[in-house]
């Protein structure tokens, strides 16, 4: 008899469907997992850390850089704290333009992980058909923070500036013709909010497309129905929030149970699923893109209405407009110990969270009163799912792994922090 | 697209699911405060500390009866903590304090404060030194708290939750790692987001924040190797405390805020 004994693989950390930097250890019995031991940190940033070295304001581009996918979501927990904390709250436009940013966000973040997710499974076009779109949704993270990823435009008590009110078209060049340049400007004609609105009006139609190839596709299916799947339980005990939460069919949604900003006055419904495996958590998350597309329509209509402010005008918080600086002296000193000292933020401590596209994103900020906090921890959903993995992909082949990295929708920006 | 979607529903938020028992749908801040008090009088001689402000609850916790306290709220169902949200180590150590040496530490000339220090006082942090920070959530009543534990003895040392809510397994790592406060019980208690063979908690308040080593590839041993750091440490905009903590030392005779 030859001796028969477990094999140890090692998956990873540069490997194309360990979405990013992913060491994996694997005991393997023939091709079945019995144990998986995850190997994170390799992007450890500490930004925590980082983050206890700077004024407030300066880290806020540090948030567009954990999850880097749902870039404003981030930011908008790490403003929440700072805002809860200093007792302000933004302008009731600003808090429309944040929800409607963080629904676009949803769509960035789910079009990134239903493409990326359908190519490790064997799928290569959905790939494609999903960055067609998040090409249009970048252009307005670009139109209104001049950035196409790491915007930093949420602050506290409100928004860096107002939507502006023509969406920049691209120009002809070498490479790119007249006749190009006037289709694609096409529906850039207008406001920003023309293009997202001619966006939303699209997008129902993508999504048709995306589920003709996927939910009733035969090989999708073998692939994701009755893998990693896990009970309502065994959800909470895992630390499970957002779609993965919801995949196992626990109606939980902050923005439903605990609503921020303004999604109380809003109309929207949450996806639930029921036998909690990989497939469910698709359509989870499937549904929810039309369920962020009608919230965007809503705050498009609000917007378009009710013209405002979008930040408050507290210029110990917020920097004064360049033109008042330019005679008033007061703005002037406000600006410069805005941009030299930052501003102290009332001793306490506070939780903010919001549902971010992967779950549940909090802030835990503890300030001892100064211009700086005192210890940030950043409550990253991730985290949670990958290092329920180990108990997701037990008993299952190898070829399964890869599906439940894909489902967890793991982005090591955040997980690593 | 019905036709493609089997077996997930649209929770309806009007009607009462299994979730909401009978528990307002948004938490209120009165609801919050009921809450508060049945806790408080649950476990009236188990916490040492308990602080609700901006609609949040805090409990501190002494180490004999946290695991016992931890069971009770996972458990009894009038709290039902089922999950364990987060997870943190909070070194206290130099809480409270501004940074006054900017001359050294910022760029080569230096800038100063325009303030002399003998006018201030600074309240030092009063508890111990590491804490571990829980965030609890309970889906079915829809409230969230907070245990602070201070942890005892030097390597610090807690009891370790993993029993309790699962997810905690990694937190614990993390806060280990970071922190270097030792989990009792945990099963597996290994670093976990810093690199392999690393010496130090970071995210201890006396860790610099340059770090001890840096590393780079060596041509000619081919491999990798770890050298003393060659940046030198600066403070770039200076840790500058306001508010209550900060207090003049005598009543201010004049108009003398600005640090």
């Amino acid at each position: 008899m030859p001796e028969i004994r477990n094999f140890t693989l090692n998956f990873g950390p540069q490997h194309p469907a360990a979405h990013g930097v992913l060491r994996l250890v694997l005991e393997m019995d023939g091709e079945v997992i019995e144990r998986a031991d995850p190997h994170i940190g390799l992007l450890h940033r500490a930004t925590e850390k980082l983050a206890e070295s700077k004024p407030y304001n300066q880290s806020i581009g540090y948030m567009d850089r954990l999850d880097y996918v749902s870039m404003m979501c981030n930011e908008h927990a790490y403003v929440l704290a700072i805002e809860h904390l200093l007792a302000i709250e933004p302008p009731l436009r600003a808090q429309y333009i944040r929800v409607m940013f963080d629904e676009i966000t949803r769509i960035l973040n789910h079009l990134m992980w239903l493409g990326a997710h359908a190519l490790d499974i064997g799928a290569m076009t959905v790939f494609l058909y999903a960055f067609r779109e998040r090409e249009d949704l970048m252009d307005t993270y670009e139109a209104v923070s001049g950035t196409r990823m790491h915007a930093t435009y949420y602050r506290p008590g409100g928004v860096y500036r107002d939507l502006p009110g023509k969406m920049p078209q691209h120009q002809p060049s070498r490479f790119r013709s007249q006749q190009d340049t006037a289709r694609l400007n096409g529906n850039r004609q207008g406001s920003l909010l023309d293009f997202i609105e001619d966006f939303t009006e699209r997008f129902p139609r993508c999504v048709d497309e995306y589920e003709t190839l996927l939910t009733d596709n035969r090989i999708w299916k073998q692939r994701t129905v009755g893998i990693g799947t896990v009970a309502p339980e065994r959800a909470l005990q895992l630390g499970f929030s957002g779609p993965m939460l919801r995949g196992s069919g626990i109606a939980w949604d902050l923005r439903k149970k605990q609503p921020y900003e303004v999604y109380d006055q809003l109309d929207f419904d949450i996806p639930v699923g029921v036998n909690g495996d990989c497939y469910d958590r698709y359509l989870v998350r499937i549904e929810e893109f039309r369920q962020s597309n009608r919230i965007i329509k809503q705050c498009i209509d609000w917007l378009r209405a009710n013209p405002g402010p979008v930040i408050i005008e507290d210029h110990k918080i917020v920097p004064p407009r360049r033109e008042e600086m330019k005679r008033d002296m007061e703005a002037l000193i406000h600006h410069f110990k805005l941009f030299t000292e930052g501003y102290s933020v009332p001793e306490g401590e506070v939780y903010a969270a919001v549902e971010a596209p992967k779950g549940e994103f909090g802030i835990y900020l503890i300030s001892d009163g100064a211009n700086k906090p005192y210890r940030l921890k950043i409550r990253a959903p991730g985290f949670a799912h990958l290092s329920a993995l180990d108990e997701m992909v037990r008993g299952h082949m190898l070829a399964d792994v890869v599906a439940v990295i894909g489902t967890q929708d793991i982005v090591f920006g955040e997980v690593d922090r | 697209m019905e036709k493609g979607r089997p077996g997930v529903g649209i929770a309806n938020p009007g009607e009462p699911g299994e979730l909401d028992s009978g528990t307002d749908a948004v938490p209120s801040t009165a609801s919050i405060e009921t809450f508060a008090n049945r806790l408080q009088e649950r476990f009236a001689d188990l916490f040492t500390r308990c602080v609700i402000a901006r609609g949040e609850t805090t409990f501190e916790l002494p180490v004999q009866h946290f695991i016992r306290v931890c069971r009770a709220l996972r458990d009894e169902p009038e709290f039902a903590f089922k999950q364990l949200v987060d997870l943190c180590g909070v070194d206290y150590l130099s809480y409270g304090r501004s940074d006054w040496e900017t001359s050294d530490a910022a760029t080569s000339s230096g800038f100063s404060r325009a303030v002399e220090r003998g006018e201030y006082t600074e309240q030092a942090w009063e508890g111990g030194r590491f804490a571990v920070v829980y965030h609890l959530l309970s889906h079915s009543h829809n409230q969230r708290l907070r245990l602070r534990v201070y942890t005892e003895g030097d390597p610090p040392k807690l009891p370790s939750v993993v029993e309790i809510w699962n997810v905690a397994s990694w937190f614990e790592r993390e806060a280990f790692d970071l922190f270097g406060i030792l989990f009792e019980g945990h099963p597996d208690l290994r670093r976990l987001l810093t690199d392999y063979g690393f010496i130090g908690h970071p995210f201890r308040k006396d860790f610099p924040l340059i770090g001890r080593v840096e590393m780079r590839y060596d041509p000619e041993k081919q491999r990798v190797v770890y050298e003393p750091v060659s940046i030198e440490s600066r403070t770039l905009v200076p840790r500058v405390i306001r508010g209550e903590r900060q207090q003049p030392k005598q009543p201010a005779s004049e108009e003398s805020g600005d640090a």
